[in-house]
């Protein structure tokens, strides 16, 4: 991204115009301008444009099942936009050629750059310019008591103090030019600023190959403790260098989880409370983990993320068999108004005859779980998200599940094919319970909400490319902090002899290489500095 | 305290738009103001430029599409002096002392309304026990009072620019306004994920940015404006190009504030990642705002990269930094309105 190669010489087309050379040419032309500002500013213009419909449209890296709702609201439209990578855009193939571009763009830059500029650190400053009057800053008429030498001396002296390279030239006529130059911290600050930027890219490609993530919806209790294995989470990923055996072993139990609210119902406060166990050790420790605080693993962290309620369900079947079930319930609002599904597969089997495939009498109850109950029952919402006056309508169905089928299936819904086909029917009205209600089914079998316990999603990421990142970061500000306050400037005195008698001339000019306010001033600072001393 | 700082706004929307009004009567009346250059023009056209040549400061302003020399405003604490020879006869001293007196007029209601506008901002932290940018009412009136102590800061640093006052007071009345009208929220504590030292820091550079960035975009436009008078276009928006600073001196103003303003929203981003990292477990999720985040930060850093290049055009470049403001109030209007996202906080 560096106007340098606008400079250069233009690609000198083969005499002869063979192929291979006519091939050539092409190749070099198309990575000068793939390399010139102009291809560069508008990759990056291109950038920005491309991360919008990533913002508009639900993405898949940040909730599928929004994805998955907006297609089946937007039929027509839908699979196109999934087609053209529009639900992935930032890892969608045309997003990936415009920065890998981009970044391209950036390295056939910066890398000449950065030869020059090493070039120009172990340069000495370039004489002073044959017309001094003609640069932005000019003073003449300056007089100096001595020979030109020690007016060359002086001056030297005088512009190594202000820090600035220097470099003094014997002239033919018997004077001499004092060539000096600062600010070669800008370009350094520059060169930093666009390495950091690919050092940033590395850290990011670093942490999708050699990180993983999974997440879990875990239930208060003993009994919702997982370890760290693929099959435990609900959804996870893995980087592509990254084999389920690598997975650091730990297990995880949430004991508690805590909600607080104000009496608008915005959240105060949420915290679990997380005991686990690393390796083999045997010994559980315990830790507060909260949002802004997670638990921090060897080659993991844990977090809280999300949170809601799962009511407890017995049911008692036509057999007197007993079964309780925790159902997870999904928060569809602010103030935590859930649904979800409790199941139970195993429901109404006759201890005698067994199961029977074409006659199954499975059970399940679709249900929406309210904290508070609204004050106007018709208000299908929650009034708050903790449980003031709880109430859980369930609603009945018996027959087959679907779940021998085979075929994954969220554990949150009902399988609406087994009910669209009759092999599911729903019984009776829908049940309005409070805590340690009991309902009654038409078959004479039992239903009772218990109670809920808590739930939390625990998330736990591994990412190693952080560290690079954080420091890319870090090198990118420290880079564009030099870069933009950084002012690069050339000075130049010319001593000339003044016919024989031991008074030398001195005529002073100055260019600033960036635009920077100042310049004027230090300019005339430094002529009358020189005024003083010569 | 929650009632105190309410009240203070409404005496700092006030106190922009006393400010306002006699920027605008000093910038229609002054004596390089649109009313006097008709009177002038009117009653002695042949002395015109020698008048308006003699006017003090902005005197270059009156070179139409002249080369102006690309000399730094210099640093001198004088205000626009009144033009010393009258346009249109009568008592040229008064009216150029009256004028004066709007200027200055201008510049303390403005100090009055930043210092009630920071007071507002102060009452509503006592009142919450907490840094008063927690939900986006808040941020607002933080991006605000920014955006007026850099205009003050500027203004005095570089008394030349003040004709750009008009239109800074204008975009504060207007953003204060919405915020008040539209984005009010009642004091309360913070949402869980919002409670952590990174809002100190993260937040405030954020906000920080924004006000600076707020009065670069208002000099990118003037810019516009006054290139596009410069040019010897008159339509409406042009006609405003008459008494301000010669574009090449906005443009530069333009460039530095935005070079300014840079680093700052580099680390505002780089501050949110961090704590997005123990907020929800990632750095980086292309969450919306951290989308139009990244995408004005890339406009911006295309800005920066075009003014740099000497074959684009300076008022080219100067259209990218537009563009990023675009990009900054998507981020902070669209983004909290029309996008559901993890940034979505207090109602709004």
């Amino acid at each position: 991204m560096s106007t340098v190669h606008a400079a250069e010489a233009p690609p000198t087309t083969p005499p002869d115009g063979a192929p291979r050379n006519r091939a050539a040419g092409l190749a070099r032309r198309s990575w000068r301008s793939l390399t010139s500002m102009r291809t560069a500013l508008i990759l990056l213009f291109l950038l920005a444009v491309a991360a919008i419909p990533g913002s508009l449209l639900p993405q898949r890296n940040v909730n599928v099942e929004k994805v998955s709702q907006y297609i089946a609201a937007h039929p027509t439209a839908g699979p196109w936009l999934d087609r053209l990578a529009l639900f992935d855009v930032f890892s969608s193939p045309w997003f990936s050629a415009i920065y890998l571009l981009l970044f391209v763009s950036l390295v056939g830059c910066v890398v000449p750059r950065l030869r020059t500029h090493l070039q120009a650190l172990l340069r000495t400053p370039p004489d002073a310019p044959a017309r001094l009057s003609r640069m932005p800053a000019h003073a003449g008429d300056l007089r100096h008591d001595g020979d030109p030498a020690s007016a060359a001396q002086a001056l030297r002296a005088l512009l190594r103090r202000r820090r600035f390279r220097v470099a003094v030239r014997e002239q033919a006529d018997g004077g001499y030019t004092v060539s000096a130059e600062k600010g070669y911290l800008k370009e350094t600050g520059n060169l930093l600023f666009h390495f950091s930027l690919l050092l940033l890219l590395f850290g990011v490609a670093f942490g999708s190959w050699y990180g993983w993530h999974g997440n879990r919806n875990v239930i208060a209790g003993p009994d919702g403790a997982f370890c760290d294995t693929l099959q435990q989470y609900d959804d996870y990923g893995l980087g592509a260098r990254v084999s389920p055996r690598d997975l650091p072993p730990f297990c995880v139990q949430l004991d508690s989880f805590r909600a607080s609210y104000l009496d608008n119902g915005q959240p105060l406060q949420f915290a679990g409370n997380i005991s686990y166990t690393v390796g083999r050790s045997a010994q559980p420790r315990e830790q507060s983990v909260s949002v802004n605080h997670p638990l921090r693993l060897p080659k993991a962290n844990v977090y809280l993320l999300g949170h809601g309620y799962a009511p407890v369900i017995r049911y008692t079947d036509r057999f007197g068999r007993a079964q309780t079930t925790a159902a997870l319930f999904l928060p569809e609002d602010d103030t935590l108004t859930s649904s979800g599904v409790a199941t139970f597969p195993d429901a109404n089997v006759d201890p005698k005859v067994g199961v029977d495939p074409n006659h199954k009498q499975q059970v399940a109850f679709w249900g929406i779980y309210l904290p508070t109950a609204p004050s106007d029952p018709s208000v299908g919402h929650s009034a708050f998200p903790a449980e003031r006056d709880p109430r859980l309508m369930l609603t009945a169905y018996r027959g087959d599940l679907g779940m021998d089928a085979g075929i994954p299936h969220s554990v949150y819904t009902l399988d609406q094919d087994e009910i669209s086909s009759g092999r599911l029917q729903k019984v009776g009205k829908p049940m309005m319970l409070k805590p340690g209600d009991s309902a009654t089914l038409d078959d004479g079998t039992k239903v009772e909400f218990l109670g809920t316990r808590p739930w939390a999603t625990i998330a736990v990421r591994y990412d190693p490319g952080e560290k690079i990142v954080l420091v890319a970061a870090g090198l990118l500000v420290l880079g564009l902090l030099i870069s933009l306050s950084g002012r690069r400037r050339r000075v130049w005195f010319r001593v000339t002899p003044d016919g024989g008698r031991s008074v030398s001339l001195v005529e002073a000019a100055a260019l600033p290489r960036n635009d920077y306010p100042g310049f004027q001033a230090e300019f005339e600072r430094i002529v009358s500095e020189a005024k003083g001393r010569t | 305290m929650a009632a105190l700082s309410d009240q203070l706004l409404v005496v700092a929307i006030l106190g922009y738009l006393v400010a306002m009004l006699c920027y605008a009567a000093e910038y229609s009346f002054g004596a390089r103001g649109a009313v006097a250059r008709v009177a002038a023009r009117a009653a002695a056209r042949p002395r015109e430029l020698a008048t308006v040549g003699a006017g003090g400061s902005t005197a270059a302003g009156s070179t139409v599409g002249g080369s102006t020399p690309p000399v730094v405003a210099p640093v001198s604490p004088a205000p626009v002096s009144p033009a010393p020879v009258s346009p249109a006869g009568g008592s040229p001293g008064n009216v150029g002392r009256r004028l004066h007196g709007l200027g200055v007029a201008a510049l303390v209601f403005t100090v009055l309304a930043a210092l009630a506008h920071a007071g507002c901002l102060a009452t509503r932290g006592l009142a919450a026990h907490r840094v008063p940018w927690g939900n986006m009412y808040e941020f607002v009136l933080a991006v605000t009072l920014v955006a007026a102590v850099a205009w003050l800061v500027l203004v005095v640093r570089r008394p030349k620019v003040r004709p750009l006052g008009l239109f800074v007071a204008l975009t504060l009345v207007v953003l204060l306004g919405l915020d008040g009208m539209v984005l009010y929220t009642r004091v309360a504590p913070l949402v869980p994920a919002l409670n952590s030292y990174w809002l100190k820091i993260h937040v405030t550079l954020a906000a920080t940015a924004s006000g600076i960035l707020l009065v670069g975009f208002c000099a990118a436009v003037l810019h516009q404006i006054r290139a596009g008078y410069e040019r010897g276009k008159r339509g409406f928006p042009f006609t405003l190009g008459v008494r301000l600073p010669v574009a090449d001196n906005l443009e530069r103003l333009t460039f530095r504030v935005h070079a300014f303003a840079f680093p700052i929203w580099t680390l505002a981003i780089i501050c949110g990642a961090i704590w997005a990292e123990s907020a929800w477990g990632r750095y980086w999720g292309w969450d919306p705002k951290e989308t139009w985040s990244f995408i004005a930060w890339v406009v911006y850093a295309g800005y920066l990269h075009a003014r740099a290049t000497p074959s684009v055009k300076r008022s080219t470049a100067t259209w990218i930094a537009v563009v990023g403001w675009v990009a900054m109030m998507v981020n902070l209007f669209g983004v909290n309105f029309v996008v559901h996202g993890l940034h979505s906080y207090a109602g709004v």
